[in-house]
């Protein structure tokens, strides 16, 4: 408590509770996620396959697969628990980032395609297509087919969010426009004629910068990437709620028109941190295909981001460990469930949905936090609440003038 | 085509030299020349038929402390809402000073010229510390970007440290808003109007839920405010309203009835007839 | 292409193929000289019976003639023996060649019936039945000579139709037999019909001046594809670029078909409007059927139902379960599902009200994901329950079939009956809310929720009724659903969105903008159709009204007011 600014840090920081952790959450966060990382790379790379402690290549990309949905977790978070946007078109950004990076894996097959065609997909020469399309142009080079799958999930994200921060579309007309949006883009991926392969989407991927995607080392460099990615988003989002920033978003969350009668275009900081979200999801997107090697409209499918919502929920919104956590445990136990009965995986999670929503309005974060690190929430009695009051008025008044 | 317009207008205004670079930024003056600061004339407002306000003019002095009295639907809140740009009223201007047109800004605006409001209800933020009330009330640079790096300067937090003595929370930093009592919320909306410096206040029903102790100190602290400030306070209680009172002004259907001191308005045959009349 | 020459060729021989026995066309003159060596004599008056006993051993090559001499006959049991022979259906039992109409069952098995009366005769063994053979060349002769005796026929629409049906093959057997009913004719449509097919002969065959302008006068205006199809043929004979090249044809008869066929396109255009317009209602009233229930749900009681879709979902299976239980009575079972789904849907609703959606209040957004748990709940439920596959919902016989209205309009019922459904449900529901207590009171509750409770109003009865009348509203929607798309697990969630959108676009708490909106939004999609797919307008669409929610964050029809704010 050195300086002021860290006295009103948020109470969601390690000065929650009696209990004072030895060490900051963001670090620990770092920390463990970097051990995990750094101990299943180990076990898959170098641990002999028969012995017991050898970790699958198939697990590695299921792990880098999850931590991808932590990073879009986090991403809803971002807006949802923080700054109370519920976005159920998060999807929409993840799968554009998705089909940004899978451009580029497209380009990379060359004329190993099944129709041996060196310029054109398979998909357009079945489609008798005679050149590629203008947007495909350049997604051959990575640091171009990387900005953009940032750029566009971040232009379409300010776009929108300008046009509904703007008029003031709040709450859950802001929930059913966003599911429109993932919607919409979902009926134009599907069409054969957008140039995105349609139906099938964009699949049989052989090589990322010249890295096999099917070789081990690959894969583990993907997953590790994809740790460190989601390491240094939780790092810079951390930070942002942390800055002043973070105090204004919360405000508006709690009671826009206040924040606005206090001078903060609210409109503007909306914009910004839901374009920050979207940008989070499209890096997930984007590191998400390649390790899955495949990226179809189905992502766009509103189902799929209110999942991500659900994620949050389970693990507690307003806090990001508390996103990253539910989107790990929910993608586990539905790898775990869906395989030994599919169809109770669903009643599973829609019973997971009013049961959070029921009974877990704070999350698992939430409720460890209720349970573990009881906050006082009431005045200390050991001050009488009016001890300066009878202090001259006339001083305080014209210090604070 | 008016709405690539309006996208033209607000990426102009996002890029203006003076959001890029806030040294650049004039300080908005408020022209009081006139001695006049808040100029409300001929505004109407009204809700599917119901006139809330009906050819309302009001005129402020810079400085002075004003109260507003009538009956519920007098228009008072309604009034502060087109004050504070919350609401557009059908017709009408409000100017603050001379030059700076009210209705043509939006509420965040309209605060960063200097217009403080406390509500009806006390509204704190809750799931934030009275610190962090009072801190993002100060009057700073308040952009995105420059939110994002803001730090406080020991000015500022000096700042703060007095209105908590003011306000009596000191004991209550760090204690979340939420977790104050009714009364406590009350000082610490007054606490964030006071940080942020504005050339005029308009207050809502101050008093309400606070004791009679408190509601007296409120008293002395809007007498206090008022001069370098110019103060308009809306309120039920009599008692306070005459314990501090300059000026009042009534209120009824939306327009203006009486204007003068409590005494010169109390004797008011019309203000008798259809306010104080009917309720004493 | 070849096949289509072939059939050509056979349609103009089909042509001549009739008139009396002298004249024959090159395609059955084979026949009908062969014909005359068999031992039949033709000039006798052979009665039907014995033709048709004749039929049983005729070879195929030469049936022609025998049919020609059945069609001259003149008995009126003659079209059903066409008919059946034409669906390839007629059959001869083998032992007292009597003829039968056979038609195979689902099972494979055979089963007979009267050829003129229709009676059941039951299965027959295969070895003791044989077909009587067509080919392509018969079929051609006996559709031709189908319609030439539908002309006998003694509903006049059924005469007006057959003529309408000749303005396509126009032979002079056929102009001949028009010519002939004409003199007898007294039914005026008929006549007006008959006119128009003996003008587009003569426009054909003439070669006088004035009779074809006649002609043209007479077919100016016709909507018929075959009159349209003359005059098109005509005229780009002669224009080339618009101008009149071909100098061999009458310029002014040319200019005038010229016009009449502006005329028709004009028409045709102008009713392909009406026809966008009638299938905009109609996917309007879906859409408004689809949202009505959000309206109240939603818009009233400010639930956000994501379950809604799956009420719509359960009220289509309602109307599936009805029909298993009452399978001798589909025709009327929609009566029973029509309230089986709202009280199905609707008890589900007030389920779920009150275990889920009540300790929810002031919250909408938990709303919003509990409900869509519940969604996902429902649709798993019901493909355990069903299949996950569709199940099919029989339409009653008098909801199949269309209106034609002219040769280019023509509508089909089940969309009228559900506009029509769509408005008495928004009737009805008009009248809940606006003229039963239970309206007022839930008008009440939905405007001040403590001040309801305090006026003595049981807001737990309340509320939960109203979810009820939502989700019923939703259930009555998919009894409607049911007839036109698939039902299946998924039906709800093809509407829940548009739903939404309706509701929002319309303005919450609004049912007549729920009205508007939906008629809209349908009418909007449809025109919009033609020129980007249906897929590429849905998605217009969308953007129209996330664009449109930028400008009116309130909808179509906002509520105004401080209540409001």
């Amino acid at each position: 408590m050195s300086t002021p600014s860290s006295n009103s840090m948020n109470r969601l920081s390690h000065t929650v509770g009696k209990y004072r952790l030895p060490i900051k959450p963001t670090s620990l966060f770092v920390l463990v996620l970097f051990t995990a990382t750094l101990l299943a790379s180990m076990a898959n790379l170098w641990v002999p396959a028969d012995s017991a402690f050898h970790v699958s290549t198939y697990t590695i990309t299921l792990l880098g697969k999850y931590l991808c949905f932590a990073m879009l977790a986090m991403a809803v978070d971002v807006v949802w628990g923080y700054c109370g946007i519920l976005s159920l078109g998060h999807g929409a950004f993840f799968a554009l980032g998705g089909y940004g990076m899978g451009m580029y894996l497209m380009r990379q097959i060359g004329d190993r395609g099944v129709y041996g065609n060196p310029e054109l997909p398979d998909f357009m020469v079945f489609l008798d297509w005679a050149e590629l399309p203008w947007y495909w142009l350049g997604m051959d080079n990575f640091g171009f087919a990387l900005l953009m799958a940032l750029a566009v999930p971040g232009l379409l994200a300010f776009v929108f969010g300008w046009l509904a921060f703007r008029s003031k579309v709040t709450g859950v007309y802001l929930s059913i426009m966003t599911q429109a949006l993932t919607y919409a883009l979902m009926l134009a991926f599907f069409r054969n004629e957008m140039g995105f392969g349609g139906n099938n989407g964009l699949t049989d991927f052989k090589e990322i910068l010249g890295f096999d995607l099917q070789a081990d080392s690959t894969r583990v460099s993907l997953f590790v990437i994809t740790a460190v990615m989601l390491a240094l988003g939780y790092v810079v989002s951390q930070f942002i709620m942390n800055s002043r920033m973070g105090r204004v978003v919360l405000a508006i969350r709690d009671g826009e028109p206040r924040t606005r009668f206090l001078g903060y275009r609210s409109e503007r900081y909306k914009v910004w941190l839901f374009v920050y979200s979207a940008l989070l999801a499209a890096v997930a997107g984007a590191l998400y295909v390649p390790q899955v090697g495949i990226i179809n409209p189905g992502e766009f499918s509103p189902l799929n981001s209110i999942e991500v919502v659900v994620w949050v929920a389970v693990g507690g919104r307003g806090t990001l460990y508390g996103a990253v956590i539910g989107a790990l445990l929910v993608n586990y136990a539905k790898s775990r469930f869906s395989v030994v009965m599919p169809e109770g995986w669903i009643f599973a999670l829609g019973a997971l949905f009013v049961w959070v929503t029921l009974f877990l309005p704070k999350g698992l974060a939430g409720w460890a936090q209720d349970k573990f690190f009881k906050t006082e929430e009431h005045p200390s009695e050991d001050e009488p609440l009016s001890s300066d009051m009878d202090t001259p008025i006339s001083h305080s008044a014209k210090g604070a003038s | 085509m008016s709405f690539l317009n309006d996208a033209l207008e607000t990426t102009r205004e996002t890029m203006r030299r003076d959001q890029v670079w806030p040294m650049l930024m004039p300080d908005v003056q408020v022209n009081v020349d006139k001695d006049v600061i808040l100029y409300v004339e001929g505004v109407s407002v009204s809700f599917d038929g119901f006139k809330a306000l009906n050819d309302l003019n009001l005129y402020v002095n810079d400085g002075e402390l004003r109260c507003l009295i009538g009956a519920n639907g007098a228009g008072k809140t309604t009034m502060m809402d087109v004050i504070t740009g919350k609401t557009q009223p059908d017709q009408g201007s409000v100017y603050f000073g001379q030059t700076l047109d009210l209705l043509s800004r939006s509420e965040p605006e309209i605060a960063q010229l200097g217009i403080g409001r406390k509500f009806q209800q006390p509204t704190v933020f809750a799931e934030q510390s009275v610190f962090t009330n009072l801190e993002l009330s100060l009057k700073t640079n308040q952009g995105v970007w420059s939110s994002l790096t803001a730090r406080l300067s020991s000015e500022e937090s000096d700042r703060i440290d007095t209105v908590l003595h003011t306000i009596g929370l000191k004991g209550q930093r760090n204690l979340l808003a939420g977790a104050l009592s009714h009364g406590q919320k009350q000082w610490l909306e007054i606490g964030m109007l006071l940080v942020s410096q504005p050339r005029l206040l308009l207050i809502d029903e101050p008093v309400a839920g606070m004791t009679a102790e408190e509601g007296e100190r409120t008293g002395e602290l809007l007498q206090q405010l008022a001069g370098e400030h110019t103060v308009i306070v809306v309120e039920h209680d009599m008692e306070f309203v005459r314990s501090i009172a300059r000026t009042v002004t009534v209120l009824h259907q939306g327009s203006v009835l009486a204007e003068g001191s409590m005494d010169e308005v109390q004797n008011n045959p019309d203000v008798i007839e259809v306010y104080l009349g009917s309720e004493e | 292409m070849m096949a289509v020459g072939c059939l050509f060729l056979l349609l103009l021989g089909s042509g001549g193929a009739k008139a009396n026995s002298a004249s024959v066309s090159t395609e059955l003159s084979k026949d009908v000289e062969i014909n005359s060596s068999v031992p039949v004599d033709v000039t006798e008056r052979t009665s039907a019976e014995a033709l048709l006993e004749q039929l049983t051993h005729t070879k195929l090559s030469k049936a022609a003639a025998l049919l020609e001499q059945l069609e001259q006959s003149g008995d009126v049991r003659v079209r059903a023996v066409f008919q059946t022979m034409l669906d390839g259906a007629l059959y001869y039992q083998r032992d007292n060649r009597q003829l039968l109409a056979v038609r195979k069952g689902e099972d494979k098995s055979l089963n007979a019936s009267d050829v003129f009366s229709g009676e059941s005769l039951g299965v027959v063994a295969k070895k003791s039945v044989k077909k009587i053979r067509v080919n392509n060349r018969l079929r051609v002769y006996l559709r031709g000579a189908l319609s030439r005796l539908a002309l006998n026929a003694d509903s006049a629409d059924d005469r007006n139709i057959a003529v309408m049906s000749m303005l396509d093959k126009l032979s002079a057997d056929n102009v001949a037999a028009l010519q002939a009913l004409d003199e007898r004719e007294t039914n005026h449509e008929v006549k007006v019909s008959i006119a128009l097919a003996l003008a587009m002969n003569t426009l054909a065959t003439s070669s006088d001046r004035d009779q074809r302008l006649a002609a043209i006068e007479v077919m100016d205006g016709r909507l018929e594809a075959p009159v349209k199809n003359q005059l098109r043929a005509l005229v780009d004979s002669a224009v080339v670029d618009g101008s009149i090249v071909n100098s061999s044809l009458d310029t002014q008869v040319i200019a005038a078909a010229q016009k009449a066929l502006q005329n028709i396109d004009g028409k045709v255009t102008a009713y392909g409007y009406v026809e966008q317009l009638f299938f905009g209602l109609s996917l309007g009233s879906v859409l408004l059927l689809a949202a009505i229930g959000l309206a109240i749900t939603f818009g009233v009681m400010g639930v956000i139902n994501m379950a809604h879709g799956e009420m719509i979902m359960i009220g289509a299976y309602a109307t599936f379960v009805v029909q298993q239980l009452m399978p001798n009575f589909l025709e009327y079972s929609i009566w029973v599902a029509i309230p089986a789904a709202f009280l199905t849907a609707g008890l589900v609703g007030v389920l779920i009200e009150r275990c889920v959606i009540r300790y929810l209040h002031g919250r909408p957004l938990e709303t919003l994901l509990a409900t869509f748990g519940i969604s996902l709940i429902l649709q798993q439920a019901v493909r355990t329950i069903f299949s996950p596959l569709n199940q099919t919902v029989v339409t009653p016989e008098w909801m199949s079939g269309s209106l034609e209205i002219n040769a280019v309009l023509s509508i089909t019922y089940s969309r009228i009956y559900i506009f029509i459904f769509a408005l008495i449900v928004f009737a009805a529901l008009q009248l809940v809310m606006k003229k039963t207590s239970l309206g007022l009171q839930v008008r009440a509750v939905s405007q001040n929720r403590s001040m309801a409770k305090s006026m003595g109003i049981h807001t737990d009865r309340v509320d939960a009724l109203t979810f009820g009348l939502g989700s019923g509203i939703a259930g009555i929607a998919g009894v409607a659903l049911s007839q036109i798309t698939n039902v299946g697990p998924n039906l709800g969630q093809a509407y829940i969105i548009d739903s939404f959108m309706v509701v929002v676009f319309g303005g919450v708490g609004n049912l007549l903008g729920t009205l508007f909106a939906g008629f809209s939004l349908g009418i909007a999609n449809k025109f919009l159709e033609p020129a980007t797919g249906a897929v590429l307008a849905n998605i217009i669409v969308l953007i129209f009204i996330i664009l449109f929610m930028q400008k009116r964050p309130k909808g179509l029809f906002p509520q105004k007011g401080r209540a409001a704010e």
